[in-house]
């Protein structure tokens, strides 16, 4: 994973999903990924339907097909690894070529690869119509933990800060060195844990101070209340689509 | 001139024994605009902590508008005194930079209209309105700092304080930042080893070091004044004459 | 160890999702009281240096590489209810924005990485760290140890997770025994790059760590000689060597324990989904022990490589300090 830049997720557009309240969309994405994990592996046709209502979520937020694939192909190291699975299950067994290849496990590989596809799929879509703040503000009005969403904020906020410090420590250490191996990577990597640590604690120190300073007093103010529109019923009907392939992929089985 | 801000006998000494301000007193009158000057070490960022309560002095008093600085009037205090943080990616602490200019007003307990309002005039005032939905992390440096400016100037502060405004900053973005702080008409002390932006947009200067007041005056007699700025580490920048350049 | 979606079925997605939010809102309870109010940003800068750190891959074996998990560093410095709800901070922004990790897998992720690698480690800490001598080295093999076992303690608990409702039809055995292997490799590396990064927090700010605040330590301010890393490089790894041998046999007989319970207790979708049921019993009986000894035999040879790795790194650095 080279980038931890979040706004690089983020397609600018006004799309009618770009300009659907953040709390919606991560509704919409949560029933979606429920609905495509309840579908049984083996209900090839179901996958297609819910590629469909993924598909048309797609075309609603106006997103390029190149810039969604392209999104998409984060998930290809767990591709891989689903690769593996014909090779380890156990019997039944089917011959391709001289290979001999379990069935359960060719039925396992199917199924994490669609239905990390398409989960993977819908929260590309929510990132790519909802700016990181918007869906943290998006889980506050969900009720999520405050400490936990102020918590990511932070973290977020901070990422690339932190990200380049490590860079320049790594850099830094690099050109006393030479070429790190890998190996000298790992020890690079333990002794800056800590030093980053020290830093990471006087750095959260600094912003509390910057926050008393202004008047903080334990709460964080939430964001305002959101000018955009809800739109359940729309959700609701696109949410109720994936339930019933689901439903219907279940009771086919 | 009335003194708006008020120093008197300020003393503190860190948990570990070290003494960061060894009495220090002096006064900022209303419009006013002093620089605060000094080597490294010499207290100013303990100084500054100290002026809002967040380094609690042992012995001592700050005054600002008639307000002492005491535990229960802390908020009071922080809001009439707006402390600039040396760092934009310590003071720019929220997701957007509207959200930060609003943290402050709304932890005043401002209705909704209100805090819109004012976050929109600070934006305004360092030009900043059309950055507002921006990440903190994705400005430049001077677009940070003026952003940082920003955060304070929301809560509307009797005295800006701003620890090393132009630090990290090119030429042109210093100079910018310059003529920003020279627009603002709120009263400033700014703690800076930028002397020639001391000489610049402050008449007046107060040297720390050691924890003690070294000097306190006109900031041209400050700067040519040979022996003073040895004594205190102060260095102006090479083939820079204070005399030939008109101070204020 | 970041689970895809698809790799554990519905129900136990969901039953361990309940486990993971229970889990995180007893955290984030026990969290919120000892809080002091300026541990939110720094709860957040500190997730943001984990998250970094993950993303830095240590080499394991040839061709296998590791990341730090993080989940015992956060724990020993932060205290074990703040370690957790950070590195699941982590977790769960990884798999909302970087789809490192299924979403329907956030339960198990969230469990295997952040609570039980947290709540593993903290008492392994308190406990190694009370029977030791009090200085810094002992602290720093406490943290070894400590990481060491909360690495396999999450990887057992996927082992567990994947026995309960897994999919594809690997034989648990076989599960068990690469996890194990290759998670005490992973283990030994998280274990030293722990004990190296709490070294260097006890000798610049020994007031940071939770996990001794209570303890005076002695040597903070000294650097350890050659001697006392010999030591504590030995003993760590003889701790390592004896966790291989007595905890991997001890687990091996869960995952058809748990196959009954699951087929008795109405997890038996999770069964007809996958249809392993059958072959997996024969297999078990016939293939658990061997597994067993395979399991410790790779975790053995694994230990002793990576040791024979880290001293190397330890050795190479110490000359190369020496040269510069």
């Amino acid at each position: 994973m080279s980038g931890v830049h979040a706004h690089a997720l983020h397609y600018h557009g006004h799309s009618p999903v770009h300009r659907l309240a953040s709390e919606v969309k991560i509704v919409a994405m949560f029933a979606f990924v429920a609905a495509v994990i309840a579908t049984p592996t083996r209900e090839v046709w179901a996958f297609g339907a819910l590629a469909a209502i993924l598909a048309v979520a797609v075309g609603l937020a106006e997103l390029p097909t190149a810039f969604f694939l392209k999104r998409l192909s984060i998930e290809l190291p767990f591709v891989i690894f689903a690769l593996a699975m014909p090779f380890v299950g156990v019997g039944p067994y089917v011959e391709v070529g001289s290979l001999s290849l379990s069935v359960p496990g060719l039925w396992g590989a199917w199924n994490v690869l669609a239905k990390a596809t398409l989960s993977v799929g819908a929260s590309v879509v929510l990132s790519a119509t909802t700016e990181v703040p918007d869906i943290l503000a998006g889980f506050d009005r969900l009720r999520a933990p405050r400490l936990l969403t102020a918590i990511a904020g932070f973290m977020i906020r901070y990422l690339e800060v932190v990200v380049s410090e490590l860079g320049r420590v790594r850099t830094a250490i690099a050109a006393r060195l030479g070429n790190l191996s890998r190996r000298q990577e790992a020890a690079t990597l333990a002794s800056v844990a800590g030093t980053m640590f020290i830093r990471a604690y006087e750095r959260g120190e600094r912003i509390h101070q910057a926050m008393l300073a202004r008047g903080y007093r334990g709460t964080i103010p939430p964001a305002a209340t959101p000018a955009l529109p809800a739109r359940w019923a729309g959700t609701v009907a696109w949410i109720a689509a994936s339930w019933v392939v689901a439903a219907a992929a279940i009771l086919t089985s | 001139m009335t003194a708006l801000l008020e120093v008197e006998d300020l003393a503190y000494t860190y948990p570990d024994g070290t003494r960061a301000l060894m009495g220090v007193s002096f006064s900022v009158a209303e419009g006013e605009r002093v620089a605060l000057l000094g080597p490294n070490g010499a207290g100013k960022t303990t100084l500054l902590l100290a002026l809002i309560g967040i380094v609690e002095a042992q012995s001592g008093e700050v005054r600002v508008g008639g307000v002492t600085l005491e535990p229960e009037t802390y908020p009071e205090v922080r809001r009439r005194i707006g402390v600039v943080f040396q760092d934009p990616d310590d003071q720019l602490f929220m997701p957007t930079v509207w959200r930060d200019v609003a943290f402050g007003p709304a932890n005043l307990g401002l209705p909704a209209e209100e805090v819109e309002s004012r976050t929109k005039e600070a934006l305004a005032a360092v030009g900043m309105e059309e950055q507002a939905d921006r990440a903190p992390h994705h400005l430049s440096g001077g677009e940070a700092r003026r952003a940082a400016i920003a955060t304070v100037l929301s809560m509307r502060p009797d005295v800006l304080v701003l620890d090393e405004p132009t630090s990290n900053l090119d030429p042109v973005g210093q100079r910018e930042l310059a003529e920003l702080l020279e627009t603002l008409d709120t009263t400033q002390l700014i703690v800076t080893h930028d002397l020639p932006l001391a000489l610049r947009l402050c008449p007046r200067s107060i040297v720390l070091n050691g924890g003690r007041v070294a000097a306190d005056g006109p900031t041209a007699e400050l700067l040519s004044d040979a022996a003073l700025m040895a004594a205190n580490r102060l260095e102006l920048p090479y083939g820079f004459d204070p005399g030939t350049i008109a101070g204020r | 160890m970041h689970v895809p979606d698809g790799f554990i079925n519905a129900a136990t997605s969901v039953g361990t999702g309940v486990v993971a939010a229970g889990g995180l809102g007893v955290s984030l309870r026990n969290a919120a009281r000892g809080l002091r109010d300026f541990h939110i940003p720094l709860a957040g800068v500190t997730a943001a240096l984990i998250f970094a750190l993950q993303m830095l891959n240590f080499p394991v074996l040839p061709g296998v590489s590791g990341h730090l998990m993080g989940g015992a560093l956060a724990a020993i410095l932060l205290g074990p209810w703040m370690g957790a709800v950070v590195v699941s901070v982590v977790v769960i922004v990884q798999a909302l924005f970087f789809a490192d990790g299924g979403i329907s897998a956030l339960g198990v992720n969230v469990t295997n990485i952040a609570l039980v690698t947290a709540f593993v480690a903290w008492p392994v800490f308190r406990g190694v760290l009370k029977i030791l001598p009090k200085t810094r080295l002992s602290a720093m093999a406490a943290a070894m140890v400590s990481a060491f076992v909360s690495v396999l303690a999450g990887s057992f608990a996927f082992v567990l997770e994947y026995a309960l409702g897994g999919v594809g039809g690997a034989p648990i055995g076989t599960v068990l025994g690469a996890m194990t292997g290759i998670h005490a490799l992973i283990g030994v590396g998280e274990g030293l790059i722990t004990a190296t990064a709490l070294g260097t927090v006890l000798a610049v700010r020994p007031d940071l760590v939770r996990g001794a605040a209570d303890v005076e330590l002695s040597g903070t301010d000294t650097v350890p000689t050659g001697r006392a890393v010999t030591t504590f490089v030995l003993t760590g790894l003889a701790v390592a060597v004896a966790l291989v041998v007595f905890v991997a046999p001890f687990a091996s007989p869960h995952p058809d324990g748990l196959e009954t319970v699951a087929e008795q207790t109405g997890f038996a979708s999770a069964a007809q989904e996958h249809p392993i049921g059958g072959p997996l019993a024969d297999y078990q009986v016939a293939g658990v022990e061997s597994e067993t000894v395979g399991t410790i035999v790779s975790g053995i040879i694994g230990t002793v490589i990576a040791f024979a790795i880290g001293l190397g790194i330890v050795a190479v650095s110490r000359r190369r300090a020496r040269s510069a």
